[in-house]
């Protein structure tokens, strides 16, 4: 017999390949991820056993009691967009030079800029900020200039702050990778067609860097809704988001099917927002890369 | 040998085609090895003399500044056992931790209130005294050691003890504190935005609730009630809520906090502007304990350390570097005077007398865990 196999040999050959080489990944999607959320959904109609932790039971009761944490909804639903939006205001004229005006070796050395900070503790990074926005540092400057006694360190300015700084590369970078992608040609053709900078980089450049902004705020702002150590450290427990809430909820309280429900509603907030923006947003990317996602 | 014959050793040894010890000896590493070990023998020795019995690293659970540094690496140098530290901000955190498993402690820190609840949810051993030769029950106090006696059997033995008032910065403070409710009025009035209290639902529901005169360990509804309404309207005005308190003292971000005796004692020594003060309506005495949870994995090792900083002449220089007073007389037999008379220390019969201990009711009690996260979240 010859070797020849039948169009519909090979593709099952194709098919039981694909299933082979996806299979170790979707085991460990299954062990990692599906089961832990189960084991949430779960104990979220659970009850607190009387010494803290889990008892099983069916009721929605920890659900109808998550006004309680309405505080930490409302820091996290208020500040995350916020630091997303600021993190993108300031992301995108530097993603902009770099990738555009920047001479290729300017460009190299500030970029290494923007990356040298990972290098370091995010902890560690944190803490700096936590002296310079402490009594010593920034206020005593602004006292030192004349500018009247503020209050830095503790408020949702310094969270705002600690935020916008910790996750800026993240923004940085997708949108530079998107511009620098982009035919400069096209602009050059816009002012041959007699349009003005501003209106080709509305009309050009812009949305041809949607897929960068989009991947950008996506990736800061699911990262900053389940933010912890920033609040922890530079809102000194009183600028309490979800995370902290998820924390206590878990080590302090030990009321874990109540921390399962608002770890729940955190994941289908989260769910509800992704997928809105991706909505309202898909005309811009549609039909180009959207890395990441 | 020069660099090239070694790196070409080096890679032989890393395909397999020569074994370890012939790469050991070809290039001199393994003699040069042997010579550094008889060089320094109190470094290796009695890491030999030991290493079968105790492993090399034992992992402890405490709180902040509460070791002096230099013991750890005396037990390390004495046994060659690393020691591993994390640290707690209250022993909600780490009753939450030993429950869900996995830890992997050897020994850990609870307080006196916690041990019971540990007991009953089957966390901990009753302790091995003939591993602990050290530890003398004959000389400690009595009061700071039987939270660690149940039924007879030693669970836990007396780490330190304290009490748990306020820290003062007299250079921005004027007023001649005495009492929680001054504490409280002034947090709330004068010197809004430079109070600090623990992140931790006992000491600082307990001390509001002590601003009314109710007890420390209230789970009354009315008197719980009272103490949020306290709680909440004094969030605004408080610089943090945080357990460590120290950094923002010391930089004058914060003026006063609530304040365990160690750390006032800390304060104190290096800014004798920072007193401290136990509330006249009372509050918190307390004594932390050393215990093993079940299961853990370098227990010889876990018992050696507990056994180690037990010793008297040892202890002494942990009192000496966090400032807790032990219960232990012998102890206290080996410490300088002036620590001994330190009122921080060792403060007034009057202001000790009214002073309660935790009970287990009140770490587990789910209202006044709720309360704490209200406010938290307020």
């Amino acid at each position: 017999m010859t070797a020849i196999r039948t169009s519909a040999q090979v593709e099952r050959r194709a098919r039981w390949v694909t299933a082979l080489l996806l299979g170790p990944s979707f085991l460990w999607y299954l062990a990692l991820l599906v089961v832990p959320l189960a084991v949430v959904v779960v104990f979220s109609f659970g009850e607190r056993a009387p010494a803290g932790g889990y008892q099983a039971g069916f009721t929605i009761a920890n659900y109808l009691n998550l006004p309680a944490r309405s505080a930490a909804f409302r820091n996290t639903l208020l500040l995350a967009p916020l630091g997303t939006i600021v993190c993108l205001l300031a992301a995108y004229p530097l993603a902009y030079y770099l990738a555009i005006k920047a001479s290729p070796r300017l460009r190299l050395f500030l970029l290494i800029l923007v990356i040298v900070p990972f290098w370091t503790s995010f902890l560690i990074r944190t803490y700096a900020w936590m002296f310079i926005l402490g009594g010593r540092g920034l206020p005593s400057v602004i006292e030192w200039l004349g500018l009247g006694e503020v209050r830095l360190i503790n408020t949702p300015l310094s969270v705002l702050i600690g935020m916008v700084y910790g996750y800026l590369p993240l923004m940085v970078f997708p949108i530079f990778v998107s511009l620098e992608r982009l035919d400069k040609r096209l602009i050059e053709a816009a002012a041959d067609l007699g349009s003005n900078p501003w209106r080709s980089f509305l009309q050009v450049t812009l949305p041809l860097s949607a897929p960068g902004v989009i991947t950008g705020c996506m990736l800061v702002f699911i990262l900053l809704m389940g933010e912890y150590l920033i609040p922890q450290l530079l809102g000194g427990g009183k600028v309490f988001f979800i995370g902290n809430a998820l924390v206590d909820l878990f080590l302090q309280s030990r009321n874990w099917p109540f921390g399962s429900a608002v770890a729940m509603s955190l994941v289908i907030i989260m769910l509800a927002t992704v997928t809105v923006y991706l909505r309202v947003t898909r005309r811009y990317g549609a039909g180009r890369d959207v890395s990441l996602l | 040998m020069d660099r090239k014959e070694f790196i070409h050793h080096m890679r032989r040894w890393q395909k397999g085609s020569i074994s370890r010890r012939q790469f050991l000896g070809v290039t001199g590493l393994g003699l040069a090895t042997a010579v550094l070990v008889k060089a320094m023998p109190e470094l290796l020795a009695p890491r030999q003399a030991f290493a079968g019995d105790l492993g090399d690293r034992v992992s402890l659970s405490t709180w902040p500044n509460y070791h002096d540094p230099k013991n750890f690496e005396d037990f390390t140098a004495k046994t060659g056992v690393n020691v591993e530290v994390n640290v707690f901000g209250s022993n909600e955190e780490m009753l939450a931790k030993l429950q869900a498993g996995g830890t992997g402690w050897d020994l850990f820190v609870p307080t006196n209130y916690t041990i019971s609840t540990y007991k009953e949810l089957d966390l901990i051993e009753p302790l091995d005294l003939a591993m602990l030769p050290n530890y003398d029950p004959a000389s400690m106090e009595k009061r700071f050691v039987e939270a660690g006696m149940i039924d007879g059997k030693t669970y836990a033995v007396s780490k330190d003890w304290g009490t748990t008032g306020y820290a003062v910065n007299t250079k921005k403070i004027s007023e001649k504190m005495t009492s929680w409710k001054d504490f409280w009025d002034l947090a709330m009035g004068k010197y809004s935005g430079r109070a600090m209290v623990h992140d931790y639902q006992l000491t600082t529901i307990g001390n509001a609730l002590k601003y009314y005169g109710y007890s420390f360990n209230s789970i009354a509804d009315k008197e719980l009630a009272d103490a949020e309404k306290l709680l909440l309207a004094a969030k605004p005005h408080l610089f943090a809520i945080n357990s460590d308190y120290q950094p923002s003292m010391r930089n004058g971000d914060a003026w006063l906090t609530v304040c365990w005796t160690g750390d006032g004692k800390q304060m104190h020594r290096d800014l004798p502007e920072i007193e401290y003060v136990i509330g006249k309506e009372g509050g918190e005495i307390w004594s932390d304990f050393y215990a093993v949870p079940k299961g853990a994995p370098h227990r010889a090792a876990g018992y050696a350390l507990a056994d180690f900083l037990l010793t008297p002449a040892v202890n002494a220089k942990e009192v000496q570097a966090h400032g807790y007073p032990s219960a232990d007389a012998r102890t206290n037999k080996l410490l300088p005077k002036e620590l001994l008379e330190d009122p921080i220390m060792y403060p007034a019969a009057e202001l000790l007398a009214p002073l309660e201990f935790g009970a287990a009711a009140t770490l587990t009690n789910p209202a006044r865990a709720e309360i704490m996260a209200r406010f938290k979240s307020a």
